[in-house]
């Protein structure tokens, strides 16, 4: 029977199909799915590991261990596994070896909005692309025949409209893939300068032996129509091209991406009189046309910005776009925000009130850049802000001060403790947030190594913060709850002040979690309250000025609010209490 | 057939989520090619969502674009507005009258307009306005208004309220699915506004 599946959904049913036995990711929007859709099945050992360039490694270990393995992670996460795979190209597998990278077009949930595909072309791996559920999980199960037979990883590119829209999908069987007996072979798989001249070539054979492969291969076709236009495109892009389109013109579908092919793109070319590649984020199948000497547009046409649709499409090959209505009246936009009782509110509300710079991270916390709070003052990548904050503090050491970073507990395990081992080692008056919510709160509460379970929700092991920060050789570790403002502005003015580096870790789990009970929801007595709104200042969604000026009062919904009492602590009137007192 | 396309928009955390599982369930149960598409992450965190579900012989894009949806079922009053382009001339909004602050309007930049259902309406939209958290508290839960706005669909799209109801019990857990059922019901009993 046929299912609807979410594209990360069904790829992990193709890698478990596929005869998958080991994943290691780390989560990332969108991607995240995949590893928590795998963590389901039984015959698959899966994990969360602290960053994407130990996942790679781990999946590089299994592969080698003759086990197929996998790996997924969002685009910006591949940066961090580069290394690891820039090598693996040249070492190949032993074991299929299985990388799922999720685009996100349009920064739906991410810094920016960089192709991954270039990794294919810059690493010499092949590259698939499929453009529906039926796809990801069809390309993921036979991704690991393909790469043991090339010997070689294989990248498989999504984005986020294949990874996180549903279509139908029909599932089979698990094959039982023995695992391919290790045998030691140190000229494959040392690389060494010597073994690694041995294995360029290796690589480039087997690229061309690839592109040969893509001239026949089931994961490109030509779906004839009329003949005057022809569009090379993949991916969800396909979908958008055929939705406007339709049989108007003639499509060469392609889901090998790297390497592509010589002949069928020449031929294709041939048999239509004018040739546009469709493709979001930059020409790279254009830039293959040229480099063929064709006539080809592509980025003439179509942004290298954001994402496209079916209406992008329609709107390039100047087709009406279809009546609609439109609304006269402005309508306020609606960001997302802090939850109310988020433990990072009081924090922000601090930093932002002691006029601290502050350098930001990666994760929910990043919206404590937005008013009223603006408490941010950059945020680069994971664990840029512990760095950034040591060079920031070298460039001025004036400014010590009033400047601290702030980095949530997963994000500090992926790529903060370096960080903080360059501060320990080369010192600087530096004052490292620890925001530690117990979980890995913005892709949707997945458990790190900080907080003592494992994917499947088993007790693991748990790394202590306080003792990791001493043993790298702060001195200054202080833990506080950020639901206590006085406390906490205590700590950190001392913290602040003190001239070596210093650790504050600010311990409250995520409100969201199941574990975490609401308190009763809080109220403003309108009799007390003078509408003064300084209670407006920490941003909180459940709190609003009602009534009408002069005679403003601030009121809280019932159903939003989880009676943190940070406001609480901001009223100079007592006017918010416990809903019995008031 | 033609394609039917439909969208469900709302805020962050307002429990869409069950209401597109339902809808996508019971036209894969009718046979058609169904694609549903939503973004996760970021925009859960109190952000304006959105939901695309379409259905047909054929689907090829998971989106819906400007001027074509049939309907438009918003869990909230300006999330409903927002979205109203997307609607194809002849298409329905079903709203919910619910309403909750954006921040802009919470730190007192901007102002929630109140008025712009009565202006759709007064430009020929058909808007089937109903309080559907009331609707639900009555059912048993204020948690329940996805699925009154479902009924209302329901009372609105092509297929009988019984296919309606053999889907949810297939995805709603058995000890809610009375409580889910009532819902339904009071949105696709809901009578008609003129």
């Amino acid at each position: 029977m046929k299912e609807l599946m979410i594209g990360n959904e069904a790829l992990a049913r193709g890698l478990f199909e596929g005869g998958c036995r080991v994943v290691s990711a780390y989560p990332g929007t969108p991607s995240t799915e995949i590893t928590e859709y795998i963590a389901t099945y039984d015959g698959i050992y899966s994990e969360w590991a602290p960053n994407e360039k130990v996942a790679l490694e781990v999946a590089f270990g299994a592969s080698l261990a003759g086990a197929r393995a996998a790996c997924a992670m969002k685009h910006v996460g591949l940066n961090v596994a580069a290394d690891p795979l820039f090598t693996l190209s040249y070492t190949g597998v032993t074991g299929g070896l299985v990388l799922c990278v999720a685009d996100d077009p349009a920064m739906h949930s991410s810094q920016n909005e960089q192709d991954s595909r270039h990794y294919a072309v810059a690493a010499k791996v092949p590259l698939l692309e499929p453009a529906d559920s039926a796809e990801c999980y069809r390309f993921a199960k036979e991704a690991f025949a393909l790469s043991e037979r090339f010997d070689t990883p294989v990248l498989l590119r999504t984005c986020t409209r294949i990874a996180h829209s549903q279509s139908l999908v029909e599932t089979g069987e698990r094959a039982e893939v023995p695992l391919r007996p290790y045998v030691k072979n140190p000229q494959k798989y040392v690389m060494v300068p010597g073994n690694a001249k041995q294995r360029h070539p290796v690589v480039e054979a087997r690229m061309a032996a690839l592109a040969e492969y893509a001239e026949d291969c089931p994961y490109n076709r030509v779906e004839r129509g009329g003949s005057e236009v022809g569009i090379i495109t993949a991916g969800t892009c396909y979908q958008y091209v055929k939705e406007a389109l339709g049989e108007t013109v003639s499509v060469l579908k392609l889901g090998l991406i790297h390497p592509l092919p010589t002949k069928l793109i020449r031929d294709f070319a041939a048999s239509v009189r004018r040739l546009v590649v469709v493709e979001e984020l930059d020409g790279i199948i254009e830039q293959h046309c040229r480099n063929l000497g064709l006539s080809v547009e592509g980025k003439s046409l179509f942004s290298p910005i954001g994402e496209y649709s079916q209406a992008t499409v329609r709107r390039v090959f100047g087709l009406p776009a279809p009546a609609s209505l439109s609304v006269d009246t402005p309508l306020p936009v609606r960001p997302p925000v802090m939850c109310a009782g988020c433990p990072h509110r009081g924090m922000f509300y601090l930093l932002s009130k002691l006029g601290a710079t502050v350098i930001g991270d990666i994760g929910c916390y990043t919206l404590g850049s937005q008013a009223p709070l603006s408490a941010l003052d950059a945020t680069l990548c994971m664990g840029a802000s512990i760095s950034g904050l040591h060079g920031f503090l070298h460039a001025d050491p004036q400014v010590a001060r009033k400047t601290a970073c702030v980095i949530g507990d997963s994000t500090f395990m992926h790529s903060g403790m370096t960080g903080l081992a360059n501060i320990a080692y080369n010192g600087s008056a530096a004052t490292v947030i620890i925001l530690d919510n117990s979980i890995t709160g913005m892709t949707g509460h997945q458990h790190n190594p900080t907080t003592g379970y494992n994917i499947k929700g088993d007790p693991a092991g748990k790394i202590d913060l306080e003792a990791l920060c001493r043993a790298m050789g702060i001195r200054r570790v202080r833990v506080v709850d950020p639901y206590q403002l006085k406390e906490t502005e205590a700590v950190l003015r001392e913290e602040l002040a003190a001239d070596e580096p210093s650790v504050v870790i600010a311990r409250r789990p995520c409100v969201l979690l199941k574990s975490v009970s609401p308190k009763p929801a809080l109220r403003v007595d309108p009799g007390v309250c003078t509408g003064c709104r300084r209670c407006m200042k920490i941003g909180c969604p459940a709190i609003s000025m009602r009534g009408d000026k002069p005679k403003q009062h601030s009121s809280i919904d019932g159903t939003l609010c989880v009676g943190c009492e940070v406001c609480v602590q901001l009223c100079a009137f007592g006017a918010i209490g416990k809903e019995a007192q008031a | 057939m033609t394609n039917v396309n439909l969208m469900i928009v709302g805020v962050g955390g307002q429990g869409s989520l069950l209401a597109s599982k339902l809808l996508g369930h019971l036209l894969v149960r009718e046979g058609y090619d169904v694609k549903v598409s939503e973004v996760h992450g970021m925009s859960q965190r109190g952000g304006s969502v959105v939901t695309y579900v379409r259905c047909g012989t054929q689907v090829c894009s998971p989106l819906v674009t400007e001027g074509e949806a049939d309907f438009l079922v918003a869990f909230e009053a300006l999330e409903g507005a927002r979205w109203v382009p997307y609607l194809k001339p002849g298409g329905r909004l079903i709203v919910s009258t619910q309403q909750i602050d954006p921040m802009p309007v919470v730190v007192g930049a901007a102002a929630y307009p109140d008025t712009v259902l009565q202006q759709l309406r007064d430009r020929g939209l058909s808007v089937d306005a109903l309080d559907a958290l009331s609707l639900a508290e009555r059912a048993g839960s204020a948690r329940a208004a996805n699925m009154v706005l479902m009924g209302r669909l329901a009372h609105h799209f092509h297929l009988p309220a019984e296919r309606w109801l053999d889907a949810m019990a297939e995805v709603v857990k058995p000890k809610f699915l009375q409580m889910n059922r009532q819902a339904f019901l009071s949105g696709y009993h809901y009578p008609d506004q003129h």
